[in-house]
Order: C-alpha cells, then sequence, then structure tokens
C-alpha cells in the first residue's frame, strides 16, 4: 500500500464514522413539556427540512393542538400523518394547519410525512 | 375541508359550543357593534366576535340555552343574512394547483439552462474522437484549458440556480441531521464538480499517466436529468389526486330558494337548513334535503357511482351536487355546508387518501436508514477502488463514488406506497366506494370469507306482498281492499307491505270501523257491515274459523320463504296473503361474482332457517347462519375468524355495528346522505351488493398495484447501487457512467408515479358502464 492508499483509507473510514455519529448517533432529544393555552396544549411546529420541535411531550386526557406550518416548496414535506390518531393534514406552504385531538393513551407516538423521511415524535406522559 | 373538520372537534372538546358563521350585508364597520351586541342580549351567548374584513362571525354558546337557528335569527332581526361559511376547499385546490403549477415551470426553466449548457458539455468533453476539435484544441494545449474553463463557469451556474434546491433541500434536512434525496444528489454533482475544477486548473496534481480530464458533462447533466425527472413527478403526482378534484368540482354554486314566498337565487353556501328550494330540469340539486313536492328523475352517478338514475317523490332523499334530469320539484334542504354528503365524502376520501398502509412500515424502516448507508457505501467503492483498481485509479474512484450516490433513489421508495393508495382510494370514491383508511385498503385484499346480512344488504330490508291466493266466492281485489282498509290502521311491517299492495295494484282503500289489533295475532274490524279477521292461523282458529283450506295455502308460501297472512270474511276462510322480503336484483349476481373472486360467501339473519334456506337458494349463497339474533351476529364473524378465515362482514351499519367492527373489515351498505356511517370500514353509497365486488376488486388492484411499486423501487435500489459501485467491473468490466445513472434515477420515481396513475384507467368488477 502507498501512502496515498492509506491517506485515502484512512480519511474514507473517518468519513464514514463521522456519517454514522451525525446521522445515527443524535442522542434523546429530550423535547420540552408544552404550556396550557386555555386547557389546550398548544405547540407550533415548523416544517423545513424536518419539524421544529421534533419531540414533543404532551400529558394525557388533556386536547393537543398541533399547528404546523411549512416553509418549504419541497413535496416531500406537503403532508404530515399521525397514525395513531388517525389524523393526516395537507400543509400548504405558508399556511397554519392545525390538528386536535385528545390522547387517551402514554406512550411514544410518531408523526411523520407521507414517505417518512421527515419524523417527529409526541410522547404522551400521565 | 380541514378547517371545518377541526371546527367539529373544537365543538366537542370544550364544554360550551363554537359556531363560525359567514355574515353577509355589512357595509360598514359600525355593522360590527350592532350584530355583536344584538347577539350579547341573547340569552346563552357566551362570546360573539364578528370580524368586518372577513365577514364573519365566530360565536360561543351554550348549546343548552340557545341553538344555533336561534343565533341565526337573531343576526337576521338587524338586518343581516348569517350564512355557511364559505367553504374554501375548492379555493385551497385551485391555489394549489396554481402553486403546483408554477414549481412545474419553475423546474422546466431549470432543466432547460442545463440542457443546454449540456450539449456543449457532453460534445466538449471527447475532443479527440470528433473531427477538427482536435485541431482546435489538441491535447493538454492552452486552447483546451481556456475551453474547460469556459465550460466551468456555464456549469457554475447551472449547478448553483438549476440544482439550487438541492442545496437547500440538503441544508434544511442536515439542521435536523438527517438526510434525503437531496444530500445525495448535492453530495454526488459537487464532487464531480469539485474534481473537474482541480482537473482543470491544476492537471499536474494527478499522477502521470493518470489523463486530467473534467467531468463538466456529468454536473449539468446529472442535474439536468434529476430535475426534469421532479418537474414530470410533480406533474403525475397531481393527476393521482384528480379522484377528489372532480368530486369538489361538481358542487353546485347557486340555489334557488323560496323565502316568504319570493323565489330567489343565492350562492350556496347561503342556503340554511329548512329552505325550501327549487329544481329545474337540468339543474344541480344544491344541498342535500327531502323532497316535498313534485317528482323527478335525478342523476346520482357522481356520487353513487349508479349509472341509471333515480326516481324520486315526496319524501324521498336527494343529495346535493346530483343532477335533476327532467321534472321540477322542490325540496326542504336538511343538509348545508359542511354536513352534506358531498362534503362528507371529500372529507373521508381525503383523510383516508392520507392514511397509511400497513406495508408502507417495511419502507419506513428502511427510509430511516437508507440516505447515509448509501453515502457510506459510496465512499467503501471510493476506497476500494482506490486501493485495488485499475489506473487510472484516482479517476475511476470518483465515478464509482459519483454513480453511487447518484443512482440510489429514496424517493421512489417512499412514493410507491402513497401514491397508488391515493388513486385506489379515489377510484373507490368515483364508483360509490368510501375507503376508510389504507389499512382498511390492505385488509380487504386478504379476505376470503364474507357475511352477507339478510335483511337490506341481499334484500331490499322491506316486506312487500307477493301473493296473493283467494278461496273459491270471494275476489281478489275486494278481499285486497277489505285487507288493506284494516291495516291502514296498523303500523306493523307487514301490514304496511298490504296497504302498499293495493295502493300499488290501483284500489281505493275504504274506511274501517271497530279496528283492533292484537299484538303479534292479528287485527279485526267492520267494513260495509261485514266483519273481517286477518292474522295468523291460530288467530282465526281462535275465532271460530276452519282454516284447513286457507292451510293448504299458506304450506305452498312457508317454504318459499314467504310469510303467509290469513283473512277470514263474516267468518268464513276468503284467502291467504304471502307477504317476503324481496331479494334486490343484482344481489344474485354480486354473489357470483364473489364467489368467483374465490370468496366463501355467507349469509347472516334472524329469520328462522324456512325462510332463510330459500332466500340462500335464491340468490346462491351456499352458507347460511339463520336465527341468529341481532346480539349474536359479531360472535358468528368471530367464530369464523377463530377458524383462520379473514372476514368482511357487510350489514347496514347501524344494526349490524358490532358484527361491522369485529369483522376484519366492516362494509356498510349505505342509503343516500348518511355517508359518515361509523363502524364501517368501506361505505357503500349505492344499496347494492356489487359495491362489495367493486370494493373487494378495487382493493385488490389497489394493492398489486403498491406491490408492483415496492418490488420495482426495492429491486431498482438493490439492483442499482452495487452496479454503480463497480461490482460487475471484476466479472464482465462494465462500469456505469454517472450520466446514465443519473437517468436511471429521474426515470425511477416518475415510473413508480406512473405506474400508481395506471390505476385510473382501469375499470372494476361489479360495475356497470
Amino acid at each position: 500500500m502507498s501512502i496515498d492508499q492509506v491517506i485515502v483509507t484512512l480519511a474514507g473510514f473517518f468519513l464514514i464514522c463521522m456519517i454514522i455519529k451525525f446521522f445515527w448517533m443524535k442522542g434523546k432529544n429530550k423535547g420540552s413539556a408544552i404550556a396550557l393555552k386555555n386547557g389546550v396544549q398548544e405547540q407550533l411546529i415548523i416544517v423545513k427540512g424536518g419539524y421544529t420541535p421534533d419531540t414533543i411531550i404532551v400529558k394525557r386526557d388533556l386536547p393537543v393542538r398541533l399547528t404546523f406550518k411549512r416553509e418549504e416548496n419541497s413535496s416531500c414535506s406537503e403532508m404530515v400523518l399521525l397514525p395513531d390518531f388517525d389524523k393526516s393534514l395537507k400543509l400548504p406552504e405558508g399556511e397554519d394547519v392545525s390538528v386536535e385531538f385528545v390522547p387517551k393513551q402514554v406512550g411514544e407516538f410518531e408523526f411523520a410525512c407521507q414517505m417518512g423521511m421527515l419524523r417527529g415524535k409526541l410522547i404522551v406522559a400521565l | 375541508m380541514l378547517n371545518a373538520h377541526q371546527q367539529q372537534e373544537t365543538t366537542s372538546l370544550s364544554s360550551h359550543a363554537d359556531l363560525h358563521l359567514g355574515i353577509k350585508g355589512m357595509g360598514c364597520a359600525s355593522c360590527v357593534a350592532t350584530i355583536e351586541n344584538a347577539l350579547k342580549e341573547e340569552n346563552g351567548i357566551i362570546k360573539a366576535e364578528v370580524n368586518f374584513a372577513a365577514s364573519t362571525a365566530e360565536i360561543s354558546y351554550d348549546p343548552n340555552k340557545i341553538t344555533p337557528s336561534s343565533i341565526r335569527q337573531t343576526i337576521a332581526g338587524v338586518g343581516y343574512s348569517a350564512v355557511e361559511p364559505r367553504d374554501n376547499s375548492s379555493d385551497a385546490i385551485e391555489k394549489e394547483e396554481a402553486e403546483k403549477e408554477a414549481e412545474y415551470r419553475t423546474l422546466m426553466k431549470k432543466f432547460w439552462l442545463a440542457g443546454l449548457v449540456s450539449i456543449p458539455n457532453v460534445l466538449l468533453m471527447y475532443p479527440d474522437i470528433i473531427p477538427g476539435l482536435v485541431e482546435l484544441m489538441p491535447p493538454a494545449s492552452a486552447e483546451r484549458i481556456v475551453v474547460w474553463g469556459l465550460q466551468g463557469i456555464l456549469t457554475t451556474v447551472v449547478l448553483f440556480w438549476s440544482g439550487s434546491q438541492f442545496f437547500t433541500g440538503m441544508w434544511s434536512a442536515l439542521k435536523h441531521r438527517s438526510a434525503n434525496m437531496h444530500t445525495l444528489i448535492s453530495v454526488g454533482v459537487t464532487a464531480a464538480y469539485l474534481y473537474s475544477i482541480v482537473a482543470t486548473l491544476l492537471p499536474d496534481t494527478f499522477p502521470a499517466g493518470a489523463a486530467a480530464e473534467p467531468f463538466w458533462d456529468v454536473t449539468t447533466v446529472v442535474i439536468a436529468l434529476v430535475v426534469l425527472g421532479l418537474a414530470m413527478e410533480s406533474k403525475a403526482k397531481g393527476k393521482t389526486s384528480e379522484a377528489i378534484k372532480k368530486l369538489i368540482g361538481i358542487q353546485a354554486k347557486t340555489a334557488r330558494v323560496i323565502r316568504g314566498g319570493v323565489q330567489k337565487e343565492i350562492p350556496v353556501e347561503e342556503v340554511l337548513v329548512d329552505d325550501i328550494v327549487l329544481v329545474r330540469p337540468g339543474e344541480k340539486i344544491p344541498v342535500d334535503g327531502i323532497v316535498t313536492e313534485g317528482t323527478s328523475s335525478i342523476d346520482e352517478s357522481m356520487i353513487t357511482g349508479e349509472p341509471i338514475p333515480a326516481e324520486k317523490t315526496e319524501g324521498d332523499e336527494v343529495i346535493g351536487a346530483t343532477i335533476n334530469k327532467n321534472g321540477t320539484f322542490y325540496f326542504r334542504a336538511t343538509k348545508v355546508g359542511k354536513d352534506t354528503a358531498l362534503a362528507n365524502i371529500i372529507r373521508l376520501v381525503q383523510q383516508a387518501q392520507g392514511s397509511k398502509a400497513p406495508i408502507q412500515r417495511i419502507v419506513d424502516q428502511v427510509s430511516a436508514y437508507f440516505v447515509p448507508t448509501v453515502m457510506i457505501l459510496a465512499i467503501l467503492s471510493f476506497i476500494a477502488w482506490y486501493n485495488f483498481g485499475p489506473e487510472p485509479r484516482f479517476i475511476f474512484s470518483i465515478i464509482a463514488l459519483v454513480t453511487t450516490l447518484i443512482i440510489a433513489c429514496p424517493c421512489a421508495l417512499g412514493l410507491a406506497t402513497p401514491t397508488s393508495l391515493t388513486v385506489g382510494i379515489g377510484k373507490g370514491a368515483e364508483n360509490g366506494i368510501l375507503i376508510r383508511s389504507g389499512d382498511a385498503l390492505q385488509t380487504a385484499e386478504k379476505i376470503n370469507a364474507i357475511v352477507l346480512d339478510k335483511t337490506g344488504t341481499i334484500t331490499q330490508g322491506k316486506p312487500v306482498l307477493t301473493d296473493l291466493t283467494v278461496m273459491p266466492d270471494f275476489q281478489d281485489g275486494d278481499v285486497l281492499k277489505s285487507a288493506a282498509a284494516l291495516e291502514r290502521m296498523s303500523e306493523h311491517p307487514l301490514a304496511e307491505a298490504i296497504v302498499e299492495g293495493a295502493e300499488n295494484a290501483g284500489l281505493s282503500i275504504p274506511e274501517a270501523k271497530n279496528v283492533s289489533a292484537v299484538t303479534g295475532h292479528g287485527i279485526t274490524g267492520t267494513l260495509d257491515e261485514r266483519h273481517i279477521l286477518i292474522g295468523t292461523s291460530k288467530y282465526l282458529r281462535e275465532n271460530d274459523v276452519v282454516t284447513d283450506g286457507l292451510e293448504d295455502i299458506a304450506d305452498i308460501y312457508t317454504p318459499q320463504g314467504k310469510t303467509p297472512i290469513m283473512i277470514a270474511i263474516d267468518g268464513k276462510p276468503a284467502g291467504v296473503f304471502a307477504v317476503a322480503d324481496t331479494v334486490k336484483e343484482d344481489s344474485k349476481e354480486a354473489i357470483e361474482l364473489l364467489h368467483r373472486m374465490g370468496l366463501e360467501v355467507y349469509m347472516i339473519t334472524g329469520d328462522n332457517t324456512i325462510t332463510a334456506k330459500a332466500i340462500a337458494k335464491e340468490v346462491g349463497v351456499d352458507h347460511v347462519l339463520a336465527e341468529v339474533l341481532p346480539e349474536q351476529k359479531a360472535h358468528e364473524v368471530q367464530k369464523l375468524q377463530s377458524q383462520g378465515k379473514v372476514v368482511a362482514m357487510v350489514g347496514d351499519g347501524i344494526n349490524d355495528a358490532p358484527a361491522l367492527a369485529a369483522a376484519d373489515i366492516g362494509l356498510a351498505i349505505g342509503s343516500g346522505t348518511d355517508v359518515a356511517i361509523e363502524a364501517a370500514d368501506i361505505t357503500l353509497i349505492k344499496g347494492s351488493l356489487k359495491g362489495v365486488v367493486t370494493a373487494m376488486d378495487i382493493s385488490r388492484a389497489t394493492m398489486r398495484n403498491v406491490k408492483q411499486n415496492l418490488v420495482g423501487a426495492f429491486g431498482y435500489n438493490v439492483l442499482g447501487i452495487p452496479v454503480a459501485m463497480g461490482l460487475l467491473y471484476p466479472f464482465f468490466g462494465v462500469l456505469l457512467s454517472p450520466i446514465i445513472a443519473g437517468a436511471a434515477m429521474a426515470f425511477s420515481s416518475v415510473t413508480v408515479v406512473s405506474n400508481a396513475n395506471r390505476l385510473r384507467f382501469y375499470k372494476p368488477k361489479g360495475v356497470q358502464s
């Protein structure tokens, strides 16, 4: 192995480690509990390449209102699905679209775009 | 639609109720106060806010103290009219279409620029083989470097304008520490671009023997192809939701209402419940309602899928957006705005089109890891080529890296299921079949046993007079007229059948006297001084009638599944009526089709075994579950499931709700405007059993389409990526060009969407032309 081959190989494996670390070892996003407003747990979620915030903690048995605002025109994010709550929303660019429901079960529920590329999590706690 | 939906939920969540109204007639800002004050004076209004600019009112009220209609009256009382808030679904669709069109145009512009720059880029890549060019720019000459430099400038413009969405897409994903198609394309073309800069400006850095040649063509052609692919995909995706656009487009715009004895034409959103609406021949029926005067035949195909017009007369339901063919009639509005059948259908279909099928879970698992994995594979192939590849190693390594990044197509995977579902569920809606979710669609495909409720599903659900046999000395007409005279006083369904039978025979029914009924046995009374007895044979015998002759006739009817009703006049046996719930005309054909689809067909009924078997024989059902109490129906469904069958239950959605819920798939046979049947996974708007056949067929066709797409998308990536990495090179000497990879990538997702669109042209079974 010549010196340039050693360098290329080592640099390549280093890059691979970085990719793994960056994309897959994000660590647990703690998320924060959302505030109660007129008896409803409200949260605004910005949709742009992902969901911000992407982890939302709510209390069980209290109504939740999630408002999505899509700030991009990539068609990937034009729908958001909450399959565990039987909800799906179409998100026109720049418009606030809300969904309301009352979580009845404790647990972690995913919300995602229709193709499953963008993901977020709703954590229902007691 | 969404707003309407949300609003319903707000209502159910809070302790008070909210009403969102449109207000007409506000001329100035002071009108706001007038309306607000008038409302606040009413008992039960918690909050009233009128918005002048939007011409709307947001009202919170206590539903125990005040009703929406009295709120409307209050507003009308101060000189304004309260209307249903404008349902903006059609506006939203238009806006979306406009956005899509703009996006398409931008993409096409980007494509043209990238395409134009690609022409010289491709030609000038091979100067040595194009006659004349070699002389103009010989290898390693200054002229060649200048040409390459000019190409580089043009390519830079293409990269940062035509390819801009790849970078912004990559960047917004990176901020969430995720990666997508944009990441792969950006990294791929940027690698080719950076390499080309080095090859142009610093050709000496390459080891001796490695001809430094830039890949300007790769950068521009790949961008051109992928952008063109995106444009085509966006066009094709727009078509997948055409069914829903059609539904939204068929709403009526105006209505002719009669208010205060005056006929006036108003926008459809201003029609209120209980308005009397006039419909002339050829006009669209604006909202749902009940005919109060007149008759007509109505084309309901756009809602029910039924091609034959329905005859409507006083008391019949009419559905908004259907078309009046020939008669003029009046009807009373019962459902308006977001409550109409059409609005419900649109909401349900949109909801279903946005749902997920369980089959997609595997894609979801894959897609979380897909893009970073491809990046890792690309780096690995670079390392492998650099260490073990032939010379020029560096160039081969770059090609393998770029090709691998570009050929991988996460979009094809992601689009595979949702596009087919959208088309399949839309296809259902076009044929009067509302499929609730992707889950329902997928389960329906696996059904192997189908349980049909008898009453109302296989049969009309309403007994009719089928036969009448009279004893010698009596006349048909006279006996029927006498029976109808008594039965008219009864509300028993069998009695109604006799009265209707007499009416259908054109008899005028006289008035009977001293009528009294013994529940479950019979009825007695007098007509023209004659004493009449109608009922079971036991009832007649208890009243000293010799029923032997009548019994013989009854014995003919009973095995046919008909209920015999005897009549005696002045103590003499007069005749026997046979009443039966008749089979719907196409039930037999539908059941045959279900058999042909390989389904086991069961009939379930509370009727006695004899009646049940008679009907089963008539329609060709081979398994009969008779004498089942309504509450046991669900249990029977579970029994079949415990035998390992995947069971669909077809019923009316009200009495059969528990059985529908217990079954793997519950299909409710709806009628008219009641489309939002909760217990059902699939609602058949038209009452025909053929709808079951169509529903099953649509689910099978859609799932077949989904599987084709998934196999195609997975297969494409599983085969394409290793080939791009150069796995075939040691054996066949084949290494893909990045340009071919770009073409393959762009067209793989277009193929998936086009395959889904193919479903639009397919004609499901059980649909009449």
